[in-house]
C-alpha cells in the first residue's frame, strides 16, 4: 500500500502551472493542484485538473510506426530513425530546407525541446519550428 | 509556535502509527506541504501542517483501493465534518479510521471565516489549542445588499468563470461517478463562460447538507469567485429550515437524503 504525490508542470501550455500527479500503488490515478507553486498558486485549468488522463488511455503510441502501403506497421526505432534520416535528407536535397517544419511538444522536456530546435536550425538548416504550447 | 505545533503532531502521528497500516497527513516539499500516506515513523521528519489540502478525499481513494486497511488521518475541524457526510454517504468506512486532531491557529480561522476550526466529533483531545470560530464578516456584509445589487454582484461573479471545474474537483463532497455539470441536458459542452446561473447554482444546489465549509473550492478557483459566500447562505438556510449542520454529529440524518418536507 502506497500513497504519495509526485510534483511536476503541467505540460498543456506555456504557463507553466505546477501540480502534482497522485500516485497509488504506483499508478497515477490523478492530479492535484500545487499549492505553494509561485505561478499557479493552487490554481489549474481544465487540462491542468486532467493532465494525467492521457497516461494510460489506450490511444497513446508506446511502439514508433511506420506507415507502408497506405497502413501504419509498427517499427523499432532503428528503422523508425533510419527512414525518417533518410526521407528528410531526401526531402531537404530536393526542395530546399524550408520545405521542411518540425512541430516540437510541450509534453516533452525543456532539454528535448532545446535538441530538437538544434537539430531543425543546425542539421535540417530551418527555421521552422514552432509547438503545441504557444497558445 | 509552529515548530512545537509540528513537534506534538509528530508525536500524535507517531503513536497513531503503532497499530494502523498508514497515516494520511501532509509531507513538506519545495516550500509547501502535500498529501502523502506515512507508513513509517522514519517518514515522519517530513510531516507538515500547511497549506491545506483535501486529505479526506485521499484517505476516500485509498481505502476504496485497500477495504481492509486500517488507517489514520490527520484531520482539522472542516476535515472531520467532512469525513462524517462522506461516511453518510458510503464514501468511507468511519469504524476502523483513526483520527488525529488538529486545531486551526486563530489566524487560519480568520482566514477561511471558520465558524469551528477544531474537531471535537470524532476526537476527545486535538493537537494544537482550539480557538474560538469566526463571524462571517463577508456574508454579514453580503446580507446588507438589495437583491438586485446581490444578482448583479454573482452575475458579475460568474461571468469570470472559466469553467475549468476547479470547484467540483477539489471537493472532497463531490463524488458523483455521473456529474450533472457535464449533463448537456444542463450546460453545453465547449461554452464559456457557463450559463448564468445555471451551473453555479447546479453545483450549490448539490452541495446541500454536504459543503463543510472547508474552502477547498474557493481556493481552487483561478477566477477567484468567492465560492463559499453562497454556500455558507446555503449551510444556514439548511440549518433554519431544517434544523442540519453538516459534520456536526455522526447519527443525524441529512435532509435531502431523508425528508422532504421543510
Amino acid at each position: 500500500m502506497e500513497y504519495r504525490n509526485v510534483p511536476t508542470t503541467c505540460i498543456y501550455c506555456g504557463a507553466g502551472c505546477g501540480l502534482y500527479l497522485q500516485v497509488l500503488d504506483g499508478k497515477v490515478v490523478g492530479v492535484l493542484p500545487n499549492k505553494a507553486h509561485p505561478i499557479s498558486q493552487g490554481k489549474l485549468c481544465v487540462k491542468g485538473w486532467n493532465a494525467h488522463s492521457f497516461i494510460y488511455h489506450e490511444d497513446r503510441l508506446t511502439k514508433p510506426r511506420i506507415k507502408m502501403h497506405g497502413k501504419w506497421q509498427e517499427a523499432n526505432w532503428e528503422e523508425a530513425l533510419e527512414l525518417t534520416a533518410t526521407r528528410l535528407t531526401e526531402i531537404r536535397n530536393a526542395y530546399g530546407p524550408d520545405a521542411i517544419a518540425v512541430l516540437a511538444s510541450a509534453k516533452c522536456t525543456n532539454e528535448e525541446n532545446y535538441l530538437l530546435q538544434k537539430l531543425t536550425r543546425q542539421i535540417l538548416g530551418t527555421n521552422n519550428i514552432d509547438h503545441c504550447a504557444r497558445l | 509556535m509552529e515548530p512545537a505545533l509540528l513537534d506534538a503532531l509528530r508525536e500524535a502521528v507517531a503513536q497513531a502509527l503503532d497499530g494502523l497500516d498508514g497515516v494520511v497527513a501532509l509531507r513538506a516539499d519545495r516550500g509547501g506541504g502535500v498529501p502523502h500516506l506515512f507508513r513509517s515513523k522514519e517518514e515522519l521528519s517530513a510531516l507538515a501542517l500547511s497549506p491545506k489540502y483535501p486529505l479526506p478525499a485521499v484517505l476516500r481513494l485509498i481505502q476504496e483501493a485497500h477495504p481492509e486497511s486500517k488507517l489514520g488521518i490527520v484531520c482539522r475541524g472542516c476535515e472531520e465534518r467532512g469525513l462524517i457526510e462522506m461516511a453518510k454517504r458510503n464514501q468511507l468506512k468511519l469504524d476502523p479510521v483513526r483520527v488525529i486532531g488538529l486545531a486551526c491557529t486563530a489566524e487560519e480561522a480568520r482566514e477561511c471565516r471558520c465558524e469551528k476550526p477544531y474537531p471535537d466529533v470524532l476526537v476527545n483531545t486535538c493537537v494544537g489549542e482550539k480557538v474560538a470560530g469566526v463571524t462571517n464578516e463577508l456574508v454579514q456584509e453580503f446580507l446588507t445588499r438589495s437583491t438586485a445589487e446581490r444578482l448583479d454582484f454573482w452575475q458579475r461573479q460568474f461571468a469570470k468563470c472559466m469553467k475549468c471545474y476547479g470547484c467540483r474537483n477539489a471537493c472532497p463532497q463531490c463524488a458523483c461517478p455521473e456529474c450533472s455539470l457535464e449533463e448537456e441536458l444542463w450546460i453545453k459542452k465547449g461554452e464559456v463562460p457557463p450559463p448564468f446561473p445555471v451551473f453555479h447554482l447546479l453545483r450549490a444546489m448539490h452541495t446541500v447538507g454536504k459543503c463543510v465549509g472547508c474552502r477547498e473550492c474557493e481556493l481552487s478557483c483561478p477566477a477567484h469567485i468567492p465560492l463559499t459566500l453562497i454556500y455558507t447562505l446555503l449551510r444556514r438556510d439548511v440549518k433554519e429550515l431544517f434544523g442540519y449542520e453538516s459534520g456536526r454529529s455522526v447519527t443525524e440524518e441529512p435532509p435531502l437524503v431523508t425528508e422532504l418536507e421543510g
